[in-house]
């Protein structure tokens, strides 16, 4: 619903609401010793818990650790088409917005008592928590707001993240 | 990383070291690489301006692991990270300074936990927080170890 005084038709359809809830295709993320170097090396850490198995232990890991924010690496399948993410189709349901755009408008990552550390197999499924729709006077027009939350389990069944992302769609389709 | 920070010793408003960052253009590419997020807009100038955009812009995420990085330094080795979340209000561009800053807002004990809740934020050139947040961590404590 829109809720500034720039008024603008909803673009959020029955189709759309009925994903609301829905498990998508679920896929595997793999904690490696090299994909948590990596992933530290990125950042630009310079603590050697995240790159050196001996001091991980010493200091009461299993093995290197998950960086904050890291949740493992897609175990991809070359006949996936998404090339940007490399995820399963269907992982996210696909969703026909008039929007051209789209922005990361925020990550919220809820950590829980079992901890992610290199050798662990996660399995994450992906649903979509809710739409809004708002005026974005930065963007200039009005913005789709989606939600959608992330559950990983490691290869106990245990749920160790939930991760919920706010993705904002915004922009004209240009006439091809 | 500097000593332990145990609960007895935080006081709330108090705030955690600053962590600056620059980041790169190599460093988006690690990130990309790192991350496994190839969205062009991060490494492709001319498809970031095609996309409305000025030019080419640092990740949401790789800011949030920079204020993952600042909570971290700031509650190593035997503090943990229960919650970290952000919101991207404001693009951030390569070759700048990013500072990431905190605060504790809040510290209570529950279930045998020792929490404290900060609020975070990352900041750029002109000091606007472009990347305001949140984290909940658990700390040791002088008595329990």
């Amino acid at each position: 619903m829109p809720s500034d005084d720039q008024a603008f038709p909803s673009v959020v359809t029955d189709a759309m609401r009925a994903r609301i809830g829905v498990d998508g295709v679920p896929a595997e993320f793999e904690v490696t010793t090299s994909s948590v170097r990596a992933f530290a090396r990125a950042v630009g850490y310079e603590d050697r818990v995240f790159y050196n198995r001996d001091e991980a232990r010493r200091r009461g890991h299993r093995d290197l650790p998950a960086p904050p924010g890291y949740l493992g690496s897609i175990v991809f399948d070359p006949s996936w088409p998404d090339t940007i993410w490399g995820r399963p189709e269907g992982f996210l349901p696909r969703m026909d917005t008039p929007y051209a755009q789209i922005l990361n408008g925020g990550n919220d990552v809820e950590y829980f008592d079992e901890e992610i550390c290199a050798g662990d197999l996660l399995t994450a499924s992906a649903k979509i928590e809710g739409f809004n729709e708002r005026y974005s006077s930065a963007l200039g027009g009005p913005m789709l707001i989606q939600v959608t939350s992330i559950t990983y389990k490691n290869q106990h069944g245990t749920v160790v993240a939930v991760m919920r992302n706010t993705s904002l769609s915004y922009g004209e389709k240009k006439e091809s | 990383m500097g000593e332990q920070v145990y609960f007895e010793d935080v006081e709330v408003d108090a705030s955690i070291p600053d962590l600056e960052k620059r980041p790169s253009t190599l460093q988006l590419a690690l990130w990309a690489a790192g991350s496994g997020d190839f969205y062009q807009i991060h490494y492709d100038k001319d498809f970031a301006i095609a996309a409305g955009l000025d030019g080419i812009i640092v990740h949401g995420a790789l800011k949030h692991a920079f204020l993952g990085e600042v909570v971290h330094r700031w509650i190593a080795p035997g503090g943990r990270i229960k919650r970290l979340a952000c919101s991207y209000r404001g693009m951030d561009l390569p070759d700048r300074r990013l500072t990431q800053r905190g605060r504790v807002v809040k510290k209570h004990q529950e279930g045998g936990h020792n929490i404290v809740e900060l609020e975070i934020w990352s900041e750029n050139e002109q000091g606007e927080p472009t990347t305001p947040g949140t984290a909940v961590v658990t700390l040791p404590s002088r008595s329990s170890g």
